[in-house]
């Protein structure tokens, strides 16, 4: 083995052994109008290895987005750490690729604009980038949507846009804040199975954030609850062993899946449950 | 309603409104007409001034020192506007500080700065320029303000974590946001630049369409101040349906209002 072999190894082992993420007893407050304090979530830890599916479900307004921002490092923890990699995260994190709940694609560029302007950010020649974002949108189904700007666009097929525009940039984590939840039920459906066939490609580590269990069990290799904000915990952490690949529709008649979702509804009913109380069923 | 009837009936507006206007100065009720042509002049008289200045090509001059006025003022303020917006939206500090000023010059009667302008500027284009500009530039400044500070916060999460640098913020998501609101204000930009040259001839000067309404206005001249007018409002009415044709090519990425979402 030479030098440069001997070192990718030993990084190799080192990135295999640090988990992509990993949030260490994260809490993070707010300061309201009258000098109060909001804690949105308290004391949590959670780590996602590389390569792994996590799914984070809980309660509306129990603040798994926030727990997802600390990760992307838009929002810096009042205490606790996060580490990427096994580096404590400073500033931005530049290995995630993130994928938003609301509509966060750039309205006066084009879908394959929108695309590239993932490549071109990191100096790649226009006509390079543009070349991979039609490749990408292929991959993503919208092969021919290209010269369409997002309002010409249906709800899913901005989606499909959005996943190709962080994944062209081909990040190491992928954080998804309800991704689909805009989404009717079967483009749901449909895009769930995209996405678990983009990321069986190359296994990126994921860190998914819903308030839908059977999407959570159904796509993830964990799933992790939070309990009803404010000061919102992570109380229960389970290990889904269905086989892949999975398709989401089927793996859902699976008695397996069956099994587990009732373990972990009876644990997150009484959290949602509260979660209605306090925030008056919105 | 189709593009045909709509046009029909828009002409049938014009005819029907001339029509009166004509029957209300030349047919006469006991005696005179109910509108002395001395005050309202007649539509026939009106049509033949257009078609002398026309035919004569007089005219021609003081169209160009209008349009001329109105593009300069259009220019000037709108590249005013677009920094100084851009500057205080990127600066809250500076935008905190300004503040009053900026509304104390705003709520002032432009018109009353048209003298001072004619001191400064001298009788010739400048100063129309001038009152054009100081008209043209707050619309535009309020706008690419507004645009800058409303660029939506997950457009602005999804760019940085695209790996967006400052200069490449500004390239991709502040410049159009803020551009997209100064089109959206373009009919009105441009309106208040006409408005601007307009007043300001008629203030005083030596030529354009305002000079020659008050010149009309000075000698009784009705027929001549219905001309000038009628000319005007041509005359915005081409630099509107022009302005319109722009702002399709330039806004193509937002969606029509009566478009209905997939």
């Amino acid at each position: 083995m030479t030098g440069v072999q001997q070192a990718i190894a030993a990084n190799a082992a080192v990135r295999g052994a640090m988990p992509a993420v990993a949030l260490d007893d994260v809490t993070i407050s707010f300061r309201m109008a009258g000098n109060h304090v909001y804690t949105a979530v308290k004391r949590a830890s959670l780590s996602v290895a590389d390569g792994e599916f996590v799914s984070i479900v809980g309660p509306t307004g129990c603040g798994k987005s926030t727990l997802l921002n600390v990760a992307a490092g838009l929002l810096a923890p009042s205490s606790g750490k996060a580490s990427i990699f096994g580096r404590a995260l400073a500033g931005l994190n530049r290995q995630a690729g993130y994928l938003f709940q609301a509509d966060a694609l750039f309205p006066w560029k084009t879908a394959i604009d929108n695309v590239a302007i993932g490549l071109e950010t990191a100096n790649v020649a226009s006509k390079l980038a543009h070349d991979r974002a039609q490749d990408w949108l292929k991959r993503v189904g919208l092969g021919s949507f290209g010269a369409r700007y997002p309002h010409m666009l249906s709800g899913g097929q901005r989606k499909r846009v959005g996943l190709a525009q962080v994944l062209i940039r081909n990040p190491k984590i992928l954080l998804m804040d309800e991704p689909f939840g805009p989404l009717d039920a079967q483009t749901r459906q449909i895009m769930g199975n995209l996405l678990l066939d983009r990321w069986s490609a190359d296994r990126k580590a994921v860190l998914f954030v819903t308030h839908d269990l059977e999407e959570a069990i159904a796509l993830s290799d964990r799933v992790v609850i939070m309990s009803a904000g404010p000061a919102a915990r992570i109380i229960g952490d389970w290990t889904v062993n269905l086989p892949r690949p999975r398709d989401i529709s089927e793996v859902k008649l699976d008695p397996a899946f069956h099994a587990l979702h009732r373990e972990i509804w009876q644990k997150l009913k009484d959290e949602v449950i509260k979660g209605y109380a306090q925030t008056g069923g919105g | 309603m189709n593009r045909v009837t709509l046009i029909a009936l828009q002409a049938l507006v014009a005819i029907v409104s001339i029509l009166i206007w004509y029957l209300l100065t030349t047919i006469p009720v006991d005696g005179k007409p109910l509108f002395p042509p001395f005050f309202f002049s007649t539509p026939l008289d009106v049509a033949e001034r257009i078609v002398k200045w026309f035919s004569e090509g007089t005219i021609w001059r003081h169209l160009w020192i209008t349009l001329a006025e109105a593009m300069l003022a259009f220019v000037l303020g709108s590249l005013g506007g677009v920094l100084v917006g851009f500057w205080f939206a990127r600066q809250p500090r500076v935008a905190a500080v300004f503040d009053p000023y900026v509304k104390a010059v705003n709520a002032l009667p432009r018109i009353v700065l048209a003298p001072i302008f004619t001191l400064w500027f001298g009788l010739g284009i400048w100063s129309k320029v001038a009152l054009g500009v100081t008209l043209v530039f707050f619309i535009v400044f309020f706008n690419v303000y507004q645009g800058v500070k409303e660029v939506s916060p997950t457009v602005l999460a999804n760019a940085r974590m695209l790996g967006m640098n400052e200069r490449q913020l500004m390239r991709h998501v502040y410049w159009p946001s803020a551009l997209s609101w100064m089109f959206s204000s373009l009919h009105t930009s441009v309106g208040f630049a006409v408005v601007g040259a307009v007043v300001g001839e008629y203030l005083g000067s030596a030529a354009g369409l305002g000079y020659i309404i008050l010149q009309a206005e000075m000698t009784f001249d009705i027929a001549g101040v219905f001309a000038g007018m009628f000319v005007l409002a041509a005359f915005v009415i081409v630099i509107d349906t022009m302005v319109t044709l722009v702002e399709r090519r330039l806004l193509v990425w937002r969606p029509a209002a009566a478009e209905t979402r997939a």
